[in-house]
């Protein structure tokens, strides 16, 4: 099918990332079971459900860290082509390291407690080859501060930090290479609310400015409210429903998610 | 044919003190570090009649090279006539009936802690150095499965990391021995403890160096004309020791690493390192014909290798 040249971009943009029929059991447990996604670049999509609902997991293979039993999954970016899921060790760790970030609910995953904040974030460049010292302190500098990090702060270890701040050490590194696609798992659970707002308005501002493809995976639906495009709603490893943030929240259709809907405090 | 003719009488010690497996054993995984320089091929460290940490791993290489007509050297942080020196050497030459000798010209096999000889060594000469902690990536990756996928991966981004944090937190790197460096182009291994001083040294050398960690149970090699370089940053160039300008108070000695002696008045003395020598240096003023070799550094500058 050929589309029309005056068509709108939405319809002739190839999606960025595509999930297809996935499935991952660990022994008898299903954690996640048929799952299709996709997101176009510069959107973001929230991916919504109780805790055991395969949100995680899921999360976790589009960050390559986990390869489910069988299911394609794509990105549209110039160096790479196929099924990501058949990538060997090396591949797949350099291409987390140059196109994906990732920001995890818990700092200890994604940071190295004792070095310092910059030094977590020149890793990243390390990784992807960058060896000049100027480059490498310049870059973490511009990287921490995007992310709004105090600079006075600059080399203390994330674990002399508050909860909020070693979020931002994370989200630093996680955009310090520019990626493609930006992942984060639950980024402001355990923050108290003020923190979290202002967790939020960073990465709302981040996300108007590079028109970074984000996916974001939370229980809360309020941080899903104000940041994603769209959202898809799982339960016990499986998508119930999928569709834009107002349509879902304002008119839920599948039991379960009206149900999540109403549960709001 | 009867099973006693098969094997050998009894002795009550083999010749060097290994038994011919562990030999074999050695040999063989000496031969594979040589194939694939600086790639640690684990092994099975046997007992020796020393304590673990106290070079048994260099014992172990030394005692499977050793036949009678090898001139064994044994240093200790460049000195001959320390304890732990003294007694590997006694050692050595008693389990297997090889001459001693304290010349490093003069010596087929050198056993060394810390350093490597200020002379340079030849082509027909083995170094074996004792290595504590064989592996560079322990700082920075506790989990030791998962440091050896990142050498096979050859994922060594995390190295400059440790030299980044060294910068931030001084001014500049601290790293002061086993400095990390680059084998071949390919695996990054830990030099064993000598100073910065002496890791060019190993570069492009014409001797074999055969590191050997006892404890930890690993073999690696760098074999001769093999590139190895210090890691660095492309704009923080390495640096040795500031030795260059410092003179030996025994000898009068210059341009080489020394030792620094605290005297009690708050100042320093420094002595050269490397004992021979120094002791080579001393007999040349007194009139002795000049035994001294030709040094890797002149003038405390290290020649320009290829």
């Amino acid at each position: 099918m050929t589309l029309a040249q005056n068509a709108p971009q939405l319809v002739t943009a190839q999606p960025l990332l595509q999930i297809r029929g996935v499935n991952k059991t660990y022994g008898p447990v299903t954690a996640v079971q048929d799952v299709s996604a996709t997101v176009y670049a510069g959107e973001v999509l929230g991916i919504v459900g109780e805790s055991g609902s395969g949100k995680s997991t899921l999360l976790r293979m589009m960050n390559l860290e986990e390869i489910p039993d069988n299911g394609t999954y794509t990105l549209d970016l110039p160096e790479v082509t196929g099924n990501l899921f058949d990538l060997d060790r090396f591949e797949r760790r350099m291409l987390c390291a140059k196109r994906i970030g990732i920001v995890y609910q818990n700092p200890h995953l994604g940071l190295l407690m004792g070095h310092s904040s910059s030094g977590n974030v020149a890793e990243r460049l390390l990784v992807a080859g960058e060896r000049r010292f100027a480059t490498l302190r310049a870059k973490a500098m511009d990287a921490l501060a995007a992310s709004e990090f105090p600079l006075d702060r600059l080399d203390a270890p994330p674990r002399e930090l508050s909860g909020g701040m070693q979020q931002r050490v994370q989200l630093a590194k996680a955009i310090a290479l520019e990626p493609a696609l930006l992942l984060l798992d639950e980024p402001t659970t355990g923050l108290d609310v003020s923190v979290q707002a202002l967790v939020l308005d960073t990465l709302k501002r981040l996300q108007q400015e590079r028109q970074i493809t984000m996916v974001l995976v939370s229980h809360d639906l309020g941080v899903i409210r104000t940041l994603a495009d769209r959202v898809m709603v799982m339960r016990r490893g499986q998508v119930v429903e999928a569709g834009l943030v107002d349509q879902i929240f304002q008119d839920p259709q599948h039991p379960y998610t009206q149900q999540l809907v109403h549960a709001k405090l | 044919m009867s099973l006693s003719s098969l094997t050998k009488p009894w002795e009550p010690m083999s010749y060097g003190f290994l038994d011919p497996s562990a030999k074999r054993e050695l040999r063989r995984k000496m031969l594979k570090a040589v194939a694939v320089p600086g790639c640690q091929m684990p092994y099975a460290s046997r007992e020796v009649p020393m304590a673990r940490g106290w070079g048994t791993g260099g014992l172990q290489v030394s005692l499977t090279l050793i036949n009678p007509k090898t001139r064994v050297k044994v240093i200790d942080q460049g000195a001959d006539d320390s304890v732990n020196a003294a007694s590997i050497r006694r050692f050595l030459a008693r389990v297997s009936g090889a001459p001693t000798t304290l010349d490093t010209l003069d010596a087929d096999l050198i056993q060394s802690r810390h350093r490597i000889p200020e002379e340079k060594l030849r082509a027909d000469q083995i170094l074996v150095l004792q290595v504590p902690n064989p592996e560079p990536l322990r700082p920075v990756e506790p989990n030791m499965s998962i440091a050896r996928q990142m050498h096979g991966d050859a994922d060594y981004g995390r190295m400059w990391l440790q030299l980044y944090e060294q910068i931030v937190r001084s001014g500049r790197v601290m790293q002061g021995a086993s400095y990390p460096s680059m084998v071949n182009g390919r695996h990054v291994m830990t030099p064993s403890p000598i100073p910065r001083w002496d890791v060019p040294k190993l570069h492009m050398a014409k001797h074999l160096t055969i590191l050997s960690a006892g404890r930890e149970k690993r073999i690696f090699a760098v074999p001769p004309f093999t590139r190895v370089e210090p890691l660095v940053f492309d704009d923080v160039p390495y640096r040795v020791e500031e030795h260059g300008q410092l003179t030996c108070y025994r000898s009068g000695a210059e341009g080489f690493f020394m030792n620094e002696i605290p005297q009690p008045d708050g100042s320093a003395l420094h002595e050269i390192s490397d004992s021979e020598y120094g002791v080579k240096h001393i007999r040349t003023a007194q009139g002795e014909p000049d035994a001294r070799g030709e040094t890797w550094y002149q003038n405390g500058q290290m020649e320009d290798t290829p």
